[in-house]
């Protein structure tokens, strides 16, 4: 076998690529549903399987593991082939990063609405499939640092830095806060204990969000971005600092989602001021991405792709922005608990991470299948304006929900006594649960969109693989 | 500091916050590159075909953004608790800030609830402020369980009729209010076996007059003789004393069907009110109490105005 020969191994990047539109329509229609039961709260007949408390965890693991989960599969191993111009390592063992990673999410969505949970939030898989999930990311592990031992490229290029420290971070966070022990085959409880378990918890939760959802997607957005537009990134200086200092500073935030709990008072002043100081960190990343256009703004204007990436840019620094605030305590008192948080967490979900991934998958369809662009570049237009809409129709909604509910819950009269019933605030919320539903269906309907103009790419296509390029780069 | 159980961890946690936050600034500091004049060059490297770098230097408005957040965390960890030992200047904890706003607000409002205690209830059930007061307090503690409009529902007692497990009178209503209640009702399954549950139910049915198997009435009519009278009394009007409900009038805590009474005989009930005396305080229970025996006695509380 020749060094230079062969082709990119494309076959599991397809069918990460495939799976991500498809979990993406299946997350997001649990989402609709559960955004319905808001305002129709027996909208499932009192099936217990279908009640909130069951579905909310299936739409955030839906969401998160199964379609940011697949996203992160697809475009890692396309990106880490291609920088460091080298075939994946252990293609055996990606294949069962796939076959693996679907098992967990097919068990996920039987056991969540089964009630069969751990009560972690975005950790709420019972044992068994935590330790799935483990071998899962071992070989997940092996496959990218694999490849990128084997690179024939001298360096390593800067989305690489980002994808490996979400591989290796993610791993230590799963084994740390999943650590429980079994009682039964379907039963476990955590090591932790009281206070203690819920720091573990939200050290686990908000790096979850940090190295998850933020490393590995800044990881997409490094190769997706200048490629798409076709100039070199702005600053490798900035790269390299704002990479540091982020997964150094992200790491102690998590108190700041404990603030005035049992935690000692002490953690959370270091989980607010940790928070503070990832602002920079953070709007690197954005800074990065959005000058790497500059001399070619003109692009943004045809290019719906490119699009989608910019626009996910500016979620991104909005909820980087949005989230140190929030954490500081005083704002904290008032937001805490209101649907303000609901509101923050879904500007970075649809706003950063989905439109990240969707212009990320748009980019890897066509060439996945031997094609220079999506059979219909229109639609893919009409899949960034409703998304668009959709996205600010649910975070205005629910920051006007969240201020309102908080203002309402801290009202007191002149005779100390509370001013509204918790059930007035619901009443006071109740216009914006419909925003927001509104909101999350057009959201859905932009990726019933894209699975169509998927189907029509793929359609009478063969899958090809690109052959790997005898010239290495410099 | 309490949280530790030895000195050591605190100054674990405070040296290497410190040197953290330092060092983020050191970092920053000799990342620092002046902008060189003239075209800006890429580093030179390239991957997949056309992915390059520019070297340009990192944005000052971004470094100073960085610095500003820096210096302000070292500010706000000497003023706040935050470096394991150091309790912080200001001595601030959060604990202490709720006491300081619970003070404030009882400086506030002590002397309204001070006033209004001293007054009997079925006098202060005639006063629209105390009404309005107890009517919040009713709303925010007390209509989870028994609903917006105090009818409560099932397994919790409504509010508005003249039936009480404990007695209406205003000082059982304050004393249930302030020391809680539990209402048990001991299992028979076991005793009675589902036959004789199901005599003394058809018995229980025909005290309330409602229809019954008149067979199974009479057998059960003797199973109660022997183990339901002590609390329930030998006519089944029940003892307030102890909570013990009347079976012979309309009003059912758990449903009058046979099937409910069922369940009950065999399962027993246990049913829990909370005691509010350390959440409220007195003077606020009283005030609590007074708008509940109101929701029964509007005439009487009427008649008390006059």
């Amino acid at each position: 076998m020749s060094a230079t020969g062969g082709t990119y191994n494309y076959t599991v990047v397809r069918q990460f690529a495939v799976m991500t539109v498809i979990w993406g329509i299946v997350g997001m229609l649990v989402g609709v549903i559960v955004a319905a039961q808001f305002i129709w709260p027996d909208l499932t007949f009192g099936v217990p399987w279908l009640s909130f408390g069951r579905l909310r965890p299936l739409h955030t693991n839906a969401v998160i593991f199964a379609f940011g989960g697949s996203a992160l599969f697809a475009t890692s191993y396309y990106v880490v082939q291609r920088t460091c111009q080298t075939r994946l390592f252990a293609g055996g063992l990606a294949a069962f990063t796939f076959w693996g990673w679907q098992l967990v999410i097919v068990l996920a969505a039987i056991t969540l609405p089964l009630g069969i949970t751990t009560s972690k939030e975005y950790a709420e898989l019972e044992w068994p499939i935590d330790v799935l999930i483990t071998f899962v990311w071992v070989a997940y592990a092996i496959v990218f640092f694999g490849t990128l031992w084997k690179r024939k490229t001298p360096h390593i290029y800067v989305a690489n830095w980002f994808f490996g420290a979400f591989i290796l971070t993610v791993a230590i966070l799963h084994l740390v806060n999943s650590a429980a022990i079994p009682v039964t085959l379907w039963k476990s409880y955590s090591a932790y204990a009281g206070a203690q378990d819920a720091m573990v918890q939200w050290w686990y939760g908000h790096n979850a969000v940090g190295f998850f959802l933020t490393a590995g997607f800044l990881g997409m957005m490094y190769y997706f971005v200048p490629k798409q537009a076709g100039r070199p990134v702005y600053s490798y200086r900035l790269s390299v600092v704002h990479f540091w200092a982020l997964i150094f500073t992200y790491m102690w935030a998590g108190p700041h989602h404990l603030h005035y709990t049992a935690l000692p008072d002490w953690t959370q002043s270091l989980g607010m001021v940790f928070s503070l100081i990832l602002l920079a960190p953070s709007w690197g990343g954005m800074i990065n991405g959005i000058m790497t256009l500059s001399g070619a703004w003109y692009k943004l204007r045809e290019d719906p792709i490119l699009k989608f990436l910019i626009v996910s840019l500016s979620f991104y620094g909005m909820s980087t922005f949005e989230g140190p605030m929030m954490s500081v305590k005083t704002v904290n008192a008032l937001s805490h608990y209101t649907d303000w948080t609901i509101g923050h967490v879904h500007s970075g979900a649809l706003g950063w991470v989905g439109m990240i991934s969707i212009g990320s998958i748009y980019y890897l369809l066509p060439r996945l299948f031997g094609q220079t662009q999506m059979y219909s570049m229109r639609l893919v237009t009409a899949h960034f304006w409703i998304a668009t809409i959709g996205i600010v129709l649910y975070i205005a909604a629910m920051w006007i929900a969240g201020v309102t509910q908080g203002l309402m819950w801290r009202a007191v009269n002149a005779d100390g006594t509370l001013t509204y019933t918790f059930v007035e605030s619901t009443k006071a919320s109740m216009p914006f649960f419909y925003i927001r539903l509104l909101g999350g269906t057009l959201y859905l309907t932009g990726m019933l969109l894209m699975a169509y103009n998927m189907m029509k790419t793929i359609a009478g296509h063969k899958a090809v693989d690109a052959p790997i390029p005898a010239a290495v780069h410099a | 500091m309490a949280d530790f159980t030895s000195s050591f961890w605190g100054v674990y946690v405070a040296v290497i916050t410190v040197v953290s936050i330092i060092a983020c600034a050191v970092f920053l500091k000799v990342q620092t590159t002046a902008r060189v004049a003239g075209k800006v060059e890429t580093t030179g490297h390239t991957w997949d075909e056309d992915l390059a770098e520019w070297n340009n230097p990192l944005p000052n408005w971004w470094r100073w953004l960085f610095y500003i957040t820096i210096v302000f965390s070292l500010v706000y960890l000497v003023l706040y608790p935050g470096l394991g030992i150091w309790g912080g200047m200001l001595g601030w904890t959060s604990s202490g800030q709720y006491a300081q706003e619970r003070a404030r607000a009882d400086a506030v409002v002590q002397p309204l609830y001070e006033k209004f205690g001293k007054e009997p209830i079925e006098q202060l059930a005639a006063n629209a402020e105390a009404r309005a007061i107890g009517q919040n307090l009713y709303l925010t503690y007390c209509a989870q369980c028994h609903a917006s409009d105090a009818r409560g529902g099932y397994g919790f007692p409504n509010l508005t009729d003249p039936d009480w497990l404990y007695g209406g009178a205003p000082d059982a209503i304050e004393q249930t209010i302030l020391a809680g209640r539990n209402g048990v009702m001991p299992p028979f399954g076991p005793a009675l076996g589902a036959e004789g549950v199901k005599d003394v139910a058809s018995y229980v049915l025909s005290l309330a007059g409602l229809a019954s198997d008149s067979i199974r009435a009479q057998k059960g009519k003797e199973i109660f003789a022997t183990n339901c009278v002590a609390c329930h009394g030998p006519d089944g009007k029940g003892n307030p004393a102890i909570g013990a409900p009347n079976l012979t009038d309309k009003t059912w805590l758990y449903s009058s069907s046979e099937a409910a009474i069922i369940e009950t005989v065999t399962k027993g009930r246990n049913n829990q009110m909370p005691a509010f005396k350390d959440r409220l305080g007195a003077e606020r229970v009283h005030i609590l109490a007074a708008y509940i025996w109101g929701l029964s006695h509007s005439d009487k509380a009427k008649a008390a105005a006059k």
